[in-house]
């Protein structure tokens, strides 16, 4: 039973934490003259939250003078003037506030954009060895970690930066020797900060990948749910998913954990400085260095010092937890990309179907091949079938030609010239494929159909679909054609969907046709009705054809027999029969 | 939210513990600065050292208590959020993985998965902020009314009358910012559905070139997750500054009233000033009051989203035998007339299910021991004859019994521990191949090897180097589509069942290996019964029985012998497999 040992990505190195947060900085910097402006407003926002006391103390004064005295002019004046300051530092704040959360949502919403742009370059081996739940963890966690962090984070450690730094210059004009009784505390608060951040990245980047681990084991069981019931085997994965689920807790317990000490302790730093200014005052006034005054309004600008580096310190914790969710985006980001088109590259457009395989060899992993010296020749419009027995490299052979691996050795020409030579999406585009495995996405019947010919039309569809035998089916649905359906919305049936594949394989006109397996899940009468259409379909393309069901591929110009990895015979139908071969005990076997 | 308190109902008193080591440390850092003032007013003038060292020292060891009451007020906080995030997990997975069909497909595999971690985490947070915020707001607030009351009545009263209207504005934004959330939630579904699709869609995607057409449909999906975030957001950014107008208004007013009540001698200078300063705490009160109230609206969003989930009943009671249905003879498998539909919920979710009867009037009966074929058309209804049997789904109407019993009066387990089987589209864990057929089962080793080697897997497992500790990747990818099959088949016979049920589970292996497959199973598993599903002829005309089923209906029934006589269907499917042979 998948446990979880030997998941991916439990074990969380220290990364590189300057270059996330440069790369984090990048995608700010997309918004730099909307973030230069949110933190000019925050600093007026802040300074008019500042000028309000000072204001609110006028009034209280010019109230002070005492009964039947006061100025009732000058007070609402002032009261009036603090509104106004109070007032518009408020509607800052909020413009700040609601900038920055834009800001960070559409950075986030950037970052998404990315990594799924990226995924659509990643060779395709790179889904087979990533759970789907933790790609998509990195979208939903991760990037939403990175973006409640923006939202909040610069705008406020910009401005604590400006408050400390202002009081600070206040503090040393007031008294420099009272400056340096607390002055201790400012490399204190910053070594302790490094070293507790030393200590707690690495647990925000284990918690980020425990997240990722778990959201990963609950897609895999989620997606095989009914097997799992069907064996009884609930209970058990249970378990293990609590063993999952406790990583994953214990996790964020340390991090967490560990991080909150943070705000507490620098702010007992902060505290120790008081103290020391405290008696440090009170030491300096006996030797008549420092008057009362001077320590009362040191102590005032020493709290407003205090304070932010307050904020600063548990603020630091969240953009912690924010780098270590980043690099997680970036390392997905960072992901080799397939093979880039080479330089010169041409668009291969309307393939004349020749395709042609020189002595190429292919192992997914280095020194298990697969397929051995492979030499096949399809002239255009040709029927080249592939048969052999189960795990023999005939999907390989798809895989090869369509360029979602590239041969180790040998070549593969189309057209005369190189795969290579063109470029990766036009080479595609010229073949269409029908394979084993059926995908259907969440969408209406039409769009599934009509999903690789770009502006279809309701006829077009519907003749591919008639010619797929699935329009009557279709019909029966409530809503026809615009009824959705979806990859794991139970009740299509797998021939069903293979049915939809084809018809969407009828509608996409290319010179060059790949079936493997196409209808292995099709009724016989069905398949034969299908055939008819395919065999339409397939007049005048070179087509490529896996079928276990010999019957379906008699006509085949040539036939391909593959036995681990190597072409034991080739030739037609009949010559194969004749020649009495492994073809022919393949054949035989049907009737056992 | 109902969510919320039923969990941390089990902590409680740990939770106790954390807000009062939380008021504690709350409590010596308000000590603070009165200590600190105490000292510069009244100990500095004095000019007396040792007041001043143990003034110095006293506030030293409040810094001290505070900090260590804080931080085990923090941890304690994490850790009782740890606590209740693991438990709203693992009920969340556990009632998942238990859904009964209908109810999987209606809440959808993507929305299960985001709440399984994005909904669990906005409850988690929550969680434990409120055990920290829940302290200090209330304390500011509190102190402050209390503090403005004793001072001078009559000018509170301005700001006593603002509160319950503050309290409104909260309760009324985070009543709207609850659906605007959960609609955020809604849109990260289609986010990971998209997602989800494309990864296991990548090769249709890439062979179609789509790629461009992929990045415009997510960023669809992704820009409707951003706006409905920030639009909600946005909402909840708005009582503050408009509480901050209410509370400086306020502000205002008490200082013109004031300067008038001090003019007419009614009260002191001073008391405006001290005004000022508690007014000071009633803001931060009301601040802390809204971050509360703002982060549980994204949490109970979120949170109903999971009870939603936990809340679904089980539609599949076990009934007792005194209600159930009896059959009329003691066959290991009978379906007395069953007929039966898949119920959609509403035709906006429709998901290619059925509206018609998906079975209709289906009637047989299996002896232990035998076998069963069912061959037809794509989507006439074959799969949902396991469907019943092994009770993913009830019948309409009809019994299904197996082993003389209603299948219904079975505990689930029991039921499916009967059954070996292999689904249409079964799957492949990301695990060792041996782990994939033991399946937690903890069989011996010799009994994997045989099932091995019966499903006709030896051959390709004894070519890996790592023989059976080979690693399949996901969804068993670096497998062809035969070897997964047979890993499959292997898992099913593994526990030697008394029922095997193989639901076209050979496609994808050629006739040969398919007939060699089939020769052990009957060989070796003789007391098996066997129910068979398939397009080839060759694998069930070999069975005790084959049911030709069209459209949900039953259109032959009986042996391959007897069907070739009576069942032109049959014999119509039997000439365009076999007819080739002459040829």
């Amino acid at each position: 039973m998948p446990g979880p040992r030997g998941r991916d990505g439990v074990k969380a190195k220290p990364k590189d934490a300057k270059g996330a947060l440069r790369r984090i900085i990048t995608y700010l910097m997309q918004y730099k003259y909307l973030v230069l402006l949110f933190i000019f407003c925050a600093f007026a926002s802040n300074l008019g939250n500042l000028m309000g006391p000072n204001f609110a103390g006028k009034a209280i004064d010019a109230a002070s003078k005492g009964v039947g005295k006061v100025d009732m002019h000058t007070v609402m004046h002032y009261a009036l003037l603090m509104l106004i300051f109070y007032v518009s530092s408020g509607i800052l704040s909020f413009l700040v506030q609601i900038g920055m959360m834009r800001v960070g949502r559409h950075v986030a919403q950037n970052m998404r954009r990315d990594v799924f742009n990226k995924l659509m370059t990643l060779p395709v081996g790179y889904f087979d060895r990533h759970q789907a739940g933790d790609i998509i963890s990195r979208v939903s966690y991760d990037i939403d970690v990175v973006a409640m962090s923006l939202s909040t984070d610069v705008v406020q450690i910009v401005t604590s930066l400006v408050t400390v730094i202002g009081s600070f210059t206040m503090m040393c004009l007031i008294s420099l020797p009272l400056v340096l009784c607390m002055i201790f505390t400012i490399p204190a608060a910053i070594l302790f900060t490094r070293y507790r951040g030393r200590k707690t990245r690495p647990l925000y980047a284990k918690r980020s990948a425990a997240y990722g681990v778990m959201n990963g084991f609950a897609e895999e069981m989620f997606n095989g749910q009914k097997t799992i019931l069907a064996y009884a085997h609930e209970d058990q994965v249970c378990e293990n998913f609590s063993k999952i689920n406790r990583d994953a807790a214990v996790a964020y317990k340390n991090a967490d954990g560990m991080g909150m000490t943070m705000g507490p302790t620098v702010g007992l730093i902060n505290n120790i400085g008081l103290a020391a200014i405290g008696m440090g005052g009170a030491l300096m006034y006996m030797n008549g260095i420092v008057g009362l005054g001077q320590i009362s309004s040191f102590v005032l600008y020493s709290r407003k010092f205090s304070g932010p580096i307050n904020e600063i310190a548990n603020i630091i914790n969240e953009i912690y937890s924010a780098l270590a969710a980043s690099e997680r985006v970036f390392q997905l980001l960072d992901e080799p990309e397939e093979a880039a088109d080479i330089y010169g590259a041409v668009e291969l457009v309307e393939a004349e179907g020749d395709v042609e395989t020189e002595d190429v060899s292919f192992g997914y992993i280095p020194g298990h091949t697969v397929l051995k010296n492979l030499n096949l020749k399809a002239d255009p419009g040709q029927t080249i079938a592939i048969v052999g027995p189960t795990g023999a490299g005939k999907t390989t052979i798809i895989n090869l030609l369509m360029r979602f691996y590239d041969p180790d050795t040998g070549k593969i020409r189309v057209d005369g010239k190189q795969n290579d030579a063109y470029t990766m999406d036009s080479l595609r585009r010229n073949y269409a494929m029908v394979l084993q495995d059926t995908w259907v996405f969440n969408g209406t019947i039409f769009d599934n159909i009509a999903y690789g010919k770009e502006n279809a039309t309701m006829e077009e569809v519907v003749a591919a679909a008639k010619a797929a035998r699935i329009h009557n089916y279709i019909m029966r649905l409530p809503q026809g054609y615009n009824t959705v359906i979806s990859e794991d919305g139970g009740n299509i049936s797998k021939g069903q969907k293979q049915l939809l594949t084809i018809a969407r394989a009828m509608l996409y006109d290319t010179h060059m046709l790949i079936l493997d397996e196409a209808t292995s899940n099709v009724d016989t009468s069905t398949e034969r009705q299908v055939q008819k259409a395919m065999r339409n379909l397939m007049k005048g393309r070179t087509c490529f054809v896996i079928a276990h069901r010999l019957s379906t591929i008699q006509n085949a110009d040539n036939i391909l027999v593959v036995d681990h990895g190597d072409v034991v015979e080739q030739g037609t139908h009949d010559e194969l029969m004749a020649a009495k071969g492994f073809y022919y005990k393949l054949y035989a076997s049907q009737f056992e | 939210m109902k969510l919320i308190f039923r969990s941390i109902k089990k902590y409680k008193w740990a939770i106790a513990l954390a807000i009062f080591l939380k008021l504690v440390g709350t409590m010596a850092e308000l000590t603070l600065p009165y200590i600190l003032e105490h000292m510069i007013d009244d100990i500095v003038p004095l000019g007396d050292l040792k007041q001043v060292i143990l003034w110095g020292a006293l506030m030293f060891v409040a810094a001290l208590l505070c900090r260590q009451f804080n931080v085990m007020a923090n941890r304690k906080a994490v850790f009782n959020a740890h606590r209740v995030s693991y438990d709203v997990r693992q009920a969340l997975f556990v009632k998942t993985v238990n859904l009964s069909g209908s109810q999987f497909d209606e809440f959808g595999l993507p929305s299960l998965i985001s709440r399984m971690t994005s909904d669990s985490y906005n409850v988690q947070t929550a969680v434990q902020q409120i055990q920290s915020l829940c302290v200090r707001a209330p304390i500011m607030l509190t102190g402050g009314v209390i503090m403005t009351v004793s001072m001078d009545f009559q000018l509170s009263l301005i700001l006593i009358v603002m509160i319950p209207f503050l309290l409104g504005i909260i309760l009324f934004v985070t009543s709207r910012g609850i659906p605007m959330f959960t609609i955020v939630q809604q849109k990260l579904d289609s986010v990971v559905r998209i997602m989800r699709e494309n990864i296991t869609g990548i090769r249709v995607v890439k062979a179609l070139s789509k790629e461009e057409y992929e990045m415009r449909r997510f960023a669809g999906a992704n820009k409707a997750m951003a706006d409905s975030d920030i639009k909600a957001s946005t909402i909840m950014s708005i009582p503050w500054p408009f509480m901050q107008l209410c509370l400086n208004t306020g502000l205002a007013l008490v200082i013109i009233f004031g300067a008038r009540r001090v003019n007419a001698g009614l009260t002191q200078p001073g008391v405006i000033l001290a005004f000022l300063t508690y007014f000071n705490m009633i803001t931060m009160g009301i601040m802390g009051l809204n971050r509360i109230f703002m982060s549980m609206s994204k949490a109970s969003a979120s949170a109903n989203r999971i009870d939603l989930v936990l809340q679904t009943e089980t539609d599949q009671k076990i009934i007792p035998e005194a209600e159930a249905l009896k059959p009329s003879g003691d066959e290991q498998i009978r379906f007395e007339h069953v007929h039966f539909n898949y119920n959609t919920i509403d035709e906006q979710h429709f998901t290619g299910g059925q509206h018609e009867k998906a079975l209709e009037d289906i009637d047989f009966a299996i002896k232990k021991g035998e076998s069963l074929g069912i061959i037809g058309p794509t989507g006439c209804g074959k799969t949902t004859i396991i469907n019943l049997l092994m009770r993913f789904y009830d019948a309409n109407e009809g019994g299904v019994f197996v082993d003389g019993r209603d299948v219904r009066t079975y505990d689930k387990d029991e039921l499916r521990r009967k059954f070996g089987t292999v689904f249409q589209n079964d799957i492949v864990f990301k695990d060792t191949l041996y782990e994939n057929i033991d399946f937690g089962r903890g069989l011996p080793e010799e009994v994997i090897i045989g099932a091995v080697e019966d499903a006709k897997a030896k051959e390709y497992v004894d070519s890996l180097d790592e023989g059976l500790q080979y690693e399949a990747t996901i969804r068993g990818a670096n497998l062809s589509g035969g070897q997964k099959q047979r890993l499959l088949v292997a898992r099913a016979l593994a526990g030697h069942p008394e029922i095997l049920v193989l639901d076209d589970s050979s496609s994808a292996l050629d006739y040969k290996t398919d007939a060699a497959m089939r020769k052990s199973i009957t060989e070796n598993h003789a007391g098996t019964t066997l129910i068979m599903i398939a397009q080839r002829v060759s694998s069930v005309m070999n069975m005790t029985n084959i049911l030709v089923m069209d459209d949900g209906r039953c259109i032959g029934y009986g042996s391959h012998e007897e069907l070739l006589e009576n069942c032109p269907a049959y014999k119509e499917i039997y000439d365009i497999q076999m007819g080739s042979i002459g040829q």
